[in-house]
């Protein structure tokens, strides 16, 4: 396997126009001879999907869910960065460019992430034209907000929904193709393996969640725009039923996956209150604007948190960062309230949370700006909690959010596949080792409307691809594999359930590839995943049968997959010794605790080859070079 | 806490389904009611028997996946709340709760809680969007909208598609699904141009889904998990009646061409 990142020459403001020059492109009255599959209907497939069949290709596109606007995008909550620097503060591409790079602790490419940021602007346009409705200043024009990890104002919201928002836009504009005939929409249709003919990915093999009908579907080019693995960790911000197959599956024909273990830990989660707990409560990052992190300042004070005076309070993120304060990136935030709950400062039953005060924004600017500004977060909080929180502050932990690993992709966002294209959270790019917030939906977007109609249109001109046919071998050969795969699951008829493994799973995942990782517990973790992942394959309970809906065999196919990345992850963040952005090595730190890169041995990104089962996988690495941006010590004092 | 569920069980589209009464006490108050339904199916899928299909996916209340009736209430007694989002403390210990799928001729059931709502997407694709392709949008700032009218378009805007408004209308009627994806579009100035159009074909392709009429009941409104207003129906039947008047309108004639028509015409009679 070779990784070619494919980056233009050139400097880096003019790589992208020099790419979609030398691209070639495909005559429009060919255009819809291609078939073309996507995969997902988040806003990167949605939108991908949406463009293509704008385009004049042939498109199928699939989702899991009943329909493509319920993707999990639809969650996002506090908004979608755009250089555009309405706000005059200095913002600029050149300064988005630089915040991500830097933000990601340079893990990421430089050519990807200047791309990103010049399309960002694009992307309002284009949302803004489709009706989506973001928030207005009194005079009519857009309004932001500022993130974590930057010192401008930059973020445009839409409320506490943006996601829905964007992602409505994106579904809309999907909807206006599937009525123009161009694309056909599968939902409730879930990928299960990729058909590879000749080395090229020439289709998919798909469940019918309705029927149980396994079935093909060939294409010229596929396209995932799956989402993020967070899941993983059974517990986490994503919706129940985001997964790993597709990509996991891509990996095992071919696909290498990218720096796996680095995954986000997002700060301001509403914390976990019991074991039937099923997944957790994202609280915005845009509440750190106005809210104020703080513990008590000495151990087991269980005083309510009214009680506690002013100087017996530690608003450690002010102390310790002067100069982003509660806006540093979320890797910092999470890992800084893991420490004082360590130390035993933390609140709450559990001892496993910090408060998240709002009683000094309300003084200055009253309850009902804030209530404009987040009154649907603090109604989902109380309707969890039972607590008012413009009475008494909101208790917060971190949680498992987001994925930045995901497969490899070159600048074109091609895998390692030739005609497999990856976008969105499920492939590895742009945010290194650690994302900042409102940063995954401008990812999204880009990867679907900007960047994708253009590279694709160039494999499909430049590739001579011939016909394949539904009795190629190929095509035979995954599909009774998947039937053979469905069948055996189903009949175990084991004593556990899927969940129990699941949680299971995730709980190893979370206090060994969590927060803070050391080589000791990987290694353990490793093997306490091949037994767990044994014990599921003679174990587990799936009842029903394949030939109708039945939600327990879905979720059994996607733990079974769960177990395998979760331990590429493992393998992924033992060989990575160095601290970066999410991934804490505690071997690797600052005397002041604070990440430790190697920038000497581990400027790369991971790629990692699958080498069939029961051995070990194999690592690329794919050279990062800084031209821009030099690493140096993040630094958000 | 205790709770005993009756629960609507169907094997799938073809298949008569009944009420099966379960009992269990291993809930808690905290636990949200499909928490309280994951409970039931593990111990349902313990004792051998098949767990009760029911949709979600975010449990946050935002991708609109989950609901159902209980107590003959659609996402259940608490406004402005979805299943997925309705915690067990609202209910009395050892309280009967009814649990049933949505019921509406537009919406077959497919199995238990689960039910087919893919002729909401049908009426979307029937108009439910601006029509401007990638690439050819210009900047954000050039077209500035009055902050009440964003507003108001992303109050619109919030409708979540989950078809609780359907269960609970006695006529099954799309009318505020419908209505409010109009009123968010002709809120805006991006919308204008497609306003007619957007309300005719999509209130056509609702009759083609066999939805039915709305006859101001109200019941929709006041079931939205997300306080979708009733306004917006009115705001639906505005655009339709002016639509329909327009259509009616015979388009620009030439009257020197008419005269040469009307000569044709005697000379051919
Ligand atoms: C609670 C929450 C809040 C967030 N807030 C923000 C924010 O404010 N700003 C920001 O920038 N980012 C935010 N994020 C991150 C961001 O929402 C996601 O990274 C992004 O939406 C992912 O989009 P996507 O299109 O890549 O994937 P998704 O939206 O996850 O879509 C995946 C699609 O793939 C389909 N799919 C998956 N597997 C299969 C399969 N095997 N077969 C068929 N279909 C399949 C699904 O049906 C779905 O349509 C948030 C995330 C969470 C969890
Ligand atoms: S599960 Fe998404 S709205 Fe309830």
């Amino acid at each position: 396997m070779k990784l070619e990142s494919k980056i233009p020459s050139g400097p880096i403001e003019q790589k992208w126009d020099k790419a979609r020059f030398e691209y070639k492109l495909v005559n429009p009255a060919n255009k819809r001879k291609f078939n073309v599959i996507v995969v997902g209907t988040g806003l990167a497939g949605g939108s991908a999907a949406a463009t293509l069949g704008e385009l004049g290709y042939n498109v199928k596109c699939f989702c899991f869910q009943d329909s493509p606007r319920r993707a999990h995008s639809i969650a996002a909550q506090g908004g979608i960065n755009a250089a555009k620097n309405y706000q005059n503060d200095g913002d600029s591409i050149y300064r988005l460019f630089y915040d991500t790079v830097k933000g990601g602790d340079f893990r990421a490419r430089e050519a990807n992430v200047y791309r990103l940021a010049s399309i960002s602007v694009n992307i309002i346009d284009q949302c803004v034209a489709q009706g989506v409705p973001f928030a207005r200043e009194y005079g009519g024009l857009l309004s932001n907000r500022s993130f974590g990890g930057a010192q401008v104002s930059r973020t445009f919201y839409a409320r506490g929904q943006t996601g829905q928002q964007l992602l409505l836009g994106a579904y809309q504009a999907l909807e206006r193709q599937i009525d123009a005939g161009r694309v056909k929409m599968f939902p409730r249709t879930e990928m299960l393996d990729l058909i590879v003919i000749d080395g090229k990915a020439r289709g998919i093999v798909t469940r019918d969640l309705v029927t149980g009908a396994i079935q093909t579907h060939l294409a010229d080019a596929v396209i995932l725009g799956t989402g993020g693995y967070g899941n993983v960790y059974y517990l986490s911000t994503n919706a129940k039923g985001s997964n790993c197959t597709a990509i996991w599956r891509a990996h095992k024909r071919g696909a290498a996956f990218g720096n796996p273990c680095f995954t986000q830990i997002h700060p301001t989660c509403i914390p976990v209150s019991g074991d039937y707990q099923s997944k957790l409560t994202l609280m915005s990052e845009s509440l750190r604007n106005d809210g104020r992190v703080w513990v008590p300042k000495v151990k087991g004070d269980t005083r309510p948190p009214r009680q506690i005076p002013e100087d017996e309070r530690d608003y450690y993120l002010e102390r310790k960062y002067p100069s982003f304060g509660n806006l540093v990136p979320r890797d910092v935030a999470s890992r800084n309230s893991k420490a004082v709950c360590d130390e035993g400062r933390g609140v709450g039953p559990s001892g496993l949370a910090v408060y998240l005060d709002f009683t000094d924004a309300i003084k200055r600017m009253g309850e009902q700006t804030i209530r404009e500004r987040y009154g649907n977060l603090f109604d989902m909080y109380q309707r969890i909690t039972d607590e008012n929180p413009y009475e008494v502050p909101m208790r917060i932990y971190p949680a498992i959010h987001y994925t930045m690993g995901g497969l490899w992709v070159d600048y074109n966002l091609m895998s390692t596949i030739p005609g497999l294209f990856v976008i969105g959270e499920a492939n590895f790019s742009d945010h290194g080792a650690n994302r900042l917030g409102a940063s995954a939906l401008m990812q999204g977007l880009s990867d679907g409307y900007f960047v994708i109609p253009y590279s694709l249109g160039n494999y499909l001109a430049s590739e001579k691809l011939g016909k394949v046919e539904e009795t190629a071998p190929e095509v035979k050969e995954a599909l009774a594999g998947i039937t053979g795969i469905t069948n055996k699951l189903l009949s175990v008829r084991g004593r556990r359930t899927v969940d129990s493994f699941h949680r299971e799973l995730g709980k190893i995942m979370w206090d060994e590839c969590g927060m803070s990782r050391n080589a000791a517990g990987l290694t353990q973790a490793i093997d306490r995943l091949r037994a767990l992942k044994d014990e599921y394959w003679q174990n587990v309970n799936v009842p029903g049968s394949a030939g109708e809906l039945n939600q327990a065999l879905e979720k059994a196919g996607r733990v079974a997959d769960f177990f395998e990345l979760g331990e590429l992850m493992c393998i992924d963040a033992l060989q990575r010794e160095e601290s970066c952005g999410g991934h804490f090595r505690e071997e690797y730190q600052t005397p002041e605790g604070e990440a430790q890169r190697d920038d000497e041995k581990f400027s790369h990104v991971a790629a990692w080859e699958y080498a069939g089962a029961g051995r070990s996988p194999v690592l690329h690495k794919e050279p990062l070079n800084f031209e821009y941006v030099k690493p140096s010590q993040r630094s958000y004092k | 806490m205790k709770l005993t569920f009756h629960i609507w069980r169907q094997k799938d589209a073809k298949s008569p389904g009944q009420m099966v009464r379960y009992e269990s006490d291993n809930f808690n108050e905290d636990m949200s009611m499909l928490e309280a339904l994951d409970v039931l199916n593990e111990e349902l899928m313990n004792r051998g028997e098949l767990p009760v299909a029911f949709e979600h996916d975010c449990r946050e209340g935002i991708c609109g996946s989950c609901g159902f009736m209980i107590n003959g209430v659609a996402h259940g007694p608490v406004p402005a709340t979805t299943v997925c989002q309705l915690t067990l403390r609202h209910f009395q210990d050892g309280e009967e709760l009814y649990l049933e799928p949505w019921r509406a001729r537009a919406f077959p059931i497919l199995k238990d809680l689960v039910v087919d709502r893919n002729a909401f997407d049908r009426v979307i694709q029937a108009g439910g969007y601006i029509s401007v392709s990638t690439g050819s949008a210009p900047d954000g700032n050039a077209i500035p909208i009055r902050k009440e009218n964003a507003d108001r378009a992303m109050d619109y805007a919030s409708c979540i598609a989950c078809g609780a408004c359907v269960a609970a209308c006695p006529n099954a009627s799309a009318a505020l699904f419908t209505g409010a994806k109009i009123s968010h579009l002709r809120q805006l100035p991006q919308g204008e141009p497609e306003r007619h159009e957007r309300a005719l074909r999509m209130v056509a392709q609702v009759n083609a889904e066999m939805f039915g009429n709305c006859t101001n009941i109200g019941e929709c409104a006041a079931v939205c998990p997300k306080e979708i207003p009733l306004e917006v129906i009115a705001q639906m039947n505005r655009d339709f009646l002016a639509a329909s008047w327009a259509a009616r309108k015979q388009p620009y004639q030439d009257p020197a061409e008419e005269k040469r028509w009307q000569q044709y015409d005697s000379a051919h009679r």
